[in-house]
């Protein structure tokens, strides 16, 4: 074993060297499941974005169309795959259209939420005192508060559009990813590079973009992705709670939570969302947790 | 260590008026209007409307409404029926000295309703925190010992489908499932109110069984994940490899090194799940008609019962802060290696 770990070491210091990201990307690709999720979610996202497309310029459904004799059709009943629900309307055409809503929630307000917890925290960690205080304060304020709480009220009070959802679920939802790339900023501010960059001449802007940005990037996007898998499920709950964003426009949450009313006519309504959901939700949780694998640079000391 | 706690307890106190000023600015930010919510009708009498709103002291700017809301009104004099001169003094004494105003809707003060509603969320979230804790752990432990073997893969997509799933959704399915097609268990309320005499433990017991399980399979499925990594990577220590050199039989080593060791930090997750379990309530609450807390704020926040909702966040807060402190106190006296400034 050790003989063996010897030679490829050897043949290894011949080849060209690789980059850490590319050598990321080399371990994520003979890593099978993270591949799979991420191929499932590159589907699902090309199917609710381009579908919608097809169906209103090629097709001509309406995904809003009602048809009252065409209530509860089961799923494969007159043509419809997964049946139609309380209004006659198709509910494959609106798990997809609920899909589009539901990831690209998902994906802007992940992004958002990062980049303000990445922001917030270069700040508060690189320079320190005041702003650390005071964004350590917002950051204490914000994780004191039971995390649906205030969500709960700031859509209850503003009764947000999709756009506005997305910047009050990044609003309140930074908090975690400032506080670890603050963590890991204070330690990276003391490396030796970053001295010889401040001796140099580098501003601080220069040394947090070049120097510090880096070297947290690989753990915000773990977290990112997490984060979106956790924005399904907030999106869902509070759709639930009446107060996400409201029908006619669907989403995977508020699909679910009309069809609690109706078990009895249309027990398939209440599955097949609430099953999208959980799949899309599963493949971000494996993505970041092959992500986390790909980008730990002790990896090879196992 | 007791500085260590007096260092926390101050750290608390901006904290805490971070939550206040927090829910008032997003109260305040509110379009809809508690007087209009109430005296909404054919037949609005403007003035009426005009007189409760400097009554409940809406009129007033921002800031003294907050510091109303903080330290009462009853040092000041308020001006109802609009003429400029304040003629009656105001009732409140203001959230620092335990009175968290009247609501809006039904005139009762917002503690006694939040004391009335908050045994009913302990209930439910002391339960799944020790469901959720006690099972995390025996799953993750069991998935430790027999690591690699099946028992390790069916906890590995428990917890994987455990994370995933959304709460009211499996309620539902759990209703669907227990409640309507087997119809083994009850699935709303606290207690049957059909049944006779006083306290009946087996049927509250058999009221809890569905909305406690729902609430604590988010923490099952994330500490049995946790557990396991923990104990495989102290069985990788070298004191563990010590233990097995000089001998030491297996057992010894599982319970003495990698259990005690490998479980010590579940118990920084305490304060955490206090506030998740708090916020699951919500829902679930919600799923099973349970009249605790979660149900009180969703019906307020509807009704624009403003003293109601930032009282329930003020009050759930405080739960979640002292919760946190108090876990974190406890991981430091379990945790020796842990020295203290």
């Amino acid at each position: 074993m050790a003989q063996r770990s010897k030679i490829t070491r050897l043949e290894a210091a011949q080849l060209p060297s690789r980059s850490f990201w590319r050598d990321a990307l080399a371990f994520i690709r003979r890593d099978r499941l993270t591949v799979f999720a991420i191929s499932v979610l590159l589907v699902f996202t090309l199917i609710c974005v381009l579908m919608p497309v097809i169906f209103e310029n090629v097709l001509n459904l309406d995904v809003n169309s009602t048809s009252i004799p065409n209530r509860f059709k089961q799923p494969g009943e007159s043509g419809f795959i997964l049946g139609t629900d309380q209004l006659g309307r198709d509910q494959f055409l609106r798990l997809i259209y609920g899909g589009r809503v539901s990831l690209t929630i998902a994906y802007l307000a992940s992004f958002i939420t990062v980049f303000i917890g990445i922001s917030l925290g270069l700040l508060a960690g690189y320079y320190g005192r005041g702003v650390d205080d005071l964004i350590s304060w917002g950051v204490n304020t914000l994780s004191a508060i039971p995390p649906l709480f205030l969500l709960l009220i700031a859509s209850a009070v503003w009764e947000p559009s999709t756009e506005v959802l997305v910047v009050v679920l990044a609003a309140l939802g930074w908090v975690g990813t400032s506080r670890l790339v603050r963590g890991e900023v204070l330690s990276l501010k003391e490396r030796d590079y970053v001295l010889a960059a401040r001796a140099l001449g580098a501003s601080d802007l220069r040394i947090l973009v070049s120097h510090i940005l880096p070297n947290v990037f690989s753990i915000v996007m773990v977290t990112m992705t997490i984060i979106a898998g956790n924005l399904i499920t907030i999106e869902s709950g509070l759709s639930y709670l009446g107060v996400g964003i409201q029908p006619p426009t669907p989403t995977w949450g508020n699909m679910l939570t009309d069809s609690r009313s109706y078990f009895v006519s249309g027990v398939h309504l209440v599955f097949t969302p609430g099953i999208l959901i959980m799949i899309t939700v599963i493949c971000f949780y494996l993505v970041g947790d092959g992500l986390r694998d790909a980008l730990d640079p002790r990896r090879y000391q196992q | 260590m007791i500085k260590y706690f007096q260092r926390r307890l101050l750290q608390a106190i901006p904290t805490f008026f971070g939550v206040t000023i927090l829910s008032f600015m997003i109260i305040l930010s509110a379009p809809g209007d508690p007087v209009a919510m109430i005296t909404w009708g054919p037949n609005i009498n403007t003035e009426a409307n005009e007189a409760m709103r400097r009554q409940l002291g809406l009129d007033q700017p921002p800031l003294v409404q907050y510091v109303y809301w903080l330290v009462g009104n009853d040092w000041a004099l308020i001006d109802i029926d609009g003429d400029g001169v304040g003629e009656t003094p105001g009732d409140r004494y203001g959230i620092l000295r335990g009175d968290f105003g009247k609501s809006i809707k039904n005139k009762r003060p917002v503690m006694q309703q939040l004391m009335q509603r908050i045994p009913a969320t302990l209930r439910l979230g002391v339960a799944a925190i020790t469901i959720g804790f006690l099972m995390g752990v025996v799953l993750g432990v069991l998935a430790a010992v027999f690591h690699g073997a099946w028992i390790d893969q069916v906890i590995r997509l428990i917890s994987v489908v455990g994370n995933a799933v959304p709460q009211f959704w499996l309620g539902l399915l759990l209703i669907i499932i227990f409640g309507v097609q087997l119809d083994l268990l009850p699935i709303s309320g606290m207690q049957n109110i059909t049944r006779r005499g006083g306290f009946d433990l087996a049927d509250a017991l058999r009221h809890m069984i569905l909305p406690v399980f729902v609430l604590s399979l988010n923490w099952i499925a994330f500490l049995s994940r946790f557990t396991r990594t923990q104990i495989l990577e102290v069985l990788q220590q070298d004191y563990v490899r010590t233990a097995y050199a000089k001998g030491l039989n297996e057992k010894v080593i599982w319970v003495r090194h990698a259990l005690r060791n490998g479980l010590l930090p579940v118990a920084t997750f305490f304060g955490p799940a206090i506030g998740t379990v708090l916020a699951g309530a919500v829902i679930i609450e919600q799923v099973f008609a349970w009249p605790g807390m979660g149900k009180l704020i969703i019906d307020a926040v509807f009704a624009r019962d403003y003293p109601v909702v930032m009282g329930s966040v003020v009050i759930a807060s405080l739960m979640f802060i002292v919760g946190v402190l108090l876990s974190d106190i406890m991981y430091v006296i379990l945790d020796p290696r842990i020295r203290l400034e």
